[in-house]
């Protein structure tokens, strides 16, 4: 053919609001006040963040429990470049982080500045962002508990 | 057990009494790059010259645009390309009277129509235009409008809507996805 393919720029936006339900809007009105929860199983466990029904037995969950704002690393990855639309600009851990009282891991950002500061593990503490609105980004990330 | 509802469910002392939260803002955003496929391709190359190109079927000839190199109800290949005319009709149609958001240049009301081009066993999407929206009508007879020549690019876009000829309508019998059928002297349900 000679000529060159043809290529175009493709983007598919929607801006969607979600209306949240009771308990994923607990989760999310607890990060607006600076408080992490998380909601409490038929056998005792917590599951941080909420989820409106047991995973195993499939019974509604309603006991939304607060949980600490520090845990422990359980697994963690590096982020370098961020991507373009990641909520962070700067290279960062993505880790698995077991808050105090709770009983699954949540996902989030560890803020650091090299994968060295990075160690399974590692106690890390909530960094709030100063402007919240009850949305996930309100949380900005985990720092290490020893420089926070 | 009952469905959990928002009195059911029990707050910590630090949310009790402050005001829920109800809804979140999830937007989302998909960058293609789009690659056209072979056929693909031909089809906008050719609305490059203000030409629309169908694929024709070897099983029955039914006329499929825009072309996607198969015919989808016998599954063979198809390598005919087959010009079509810039006119056809309305096989069916949808006013909207909601805007977009984030979409700009289309007022509402608008009407989104299947234009079955004259030939074509199949509708594809355009606009229509070039009267109230009150009269479009299945089986209404339009013709495309195009960009300046000196606006051509390979791409759909070249078409900005269908306005209608003024002809007399194809029957409601023979319109939309009917009229390949009937082409044929076949009875069919579409």
């Amino acid at each position: 053919m000679g000529e060159a393919p043809l290529r175009a720029d493709l983007i598919l936006e929607y801006p969607f609001t979600r209306t949240t339900g009771p308990v994923i809007g607990a989760f999310l009105t607890g990060l607006r006040e600076g408080v992490l929860t998380g909601v409490r199983r038929p056998d005792g466990t917590v599951m941080v963040p909420p989820a409106e029904y047991d995973p195993v037995t499939s019974e509604p969950l309603t006991e939304i429990v607060e949980v600490g704002q520090a845990g422990e690393v359980v697994s963690w990855t590096w982020v370098d470049p961020p991507r373009p639309q990641s909520p962070w600009d700067e290279p960062h851990g993505l880790a698995l982080i077991l808050l105090d009282g709770a009983d699954t891991p949540m996902l989030h950002a560890v803020l650091v500045d090299s994968p060295d500061e990075l160690v399974t593990g590692m106690r890390v503490l909530a960094v709030w962002s100063r402007e919240r609105e009850g949305h996930i980004a309100d949380l900005s990330g985990f720092s290490p508990e020893e420089v926070a | 057990m009952s469905e959990a509802s928002e009195g059911e469910v029990r707050l910590p002392e630090s949310l009790s009494g402050v005001e829920p939260v109800q809804s979140v803002r999830t937007p989302i955003r998909l960058e293609y790059d789009y690659r056209p496929s072979t056929s693909a391709e031909s089809y906008l190359r050719a609305y490059g010259e203000k030409r629309i190109i169908g694929h024709r079927s070897p099983v029955d000839g039914a006329v499929f645009i825009p072309p996607r190199g198969v015919d989808p109800r016998h599954g063979v290949a198809i390598s005919e390309e087959v010009d079509l005319p810039d006119t056809g009709h309305v096989g069916n149609f949808c006013v909207t009277h909601l805007p977009i958001p984030g979409r700009k240049g289309l007022e509402v009301p608008y009407v989104s129509a299947w234009i079955h081009l004259d030939g074509a066993a199949v509708g594809f999407l355009g606009l229509v235009r070039g009267c109230p929206s009150e009269e479009v009508r299945i089986g209404m007879q339009v013709r495309a409008v195009w960009k300046p020549d000196g606006e051509l690019g390979t791409t759909a876009e070249n078409i900005l809507h269908w306005e209608p000829t003024g002809e007399p309508d194809v029957p409601f019998e023979r319109a939309g996805n009917r009229s390949f059928h009937a082409g044929r002297g076949e009875e069919t349900d579409a």
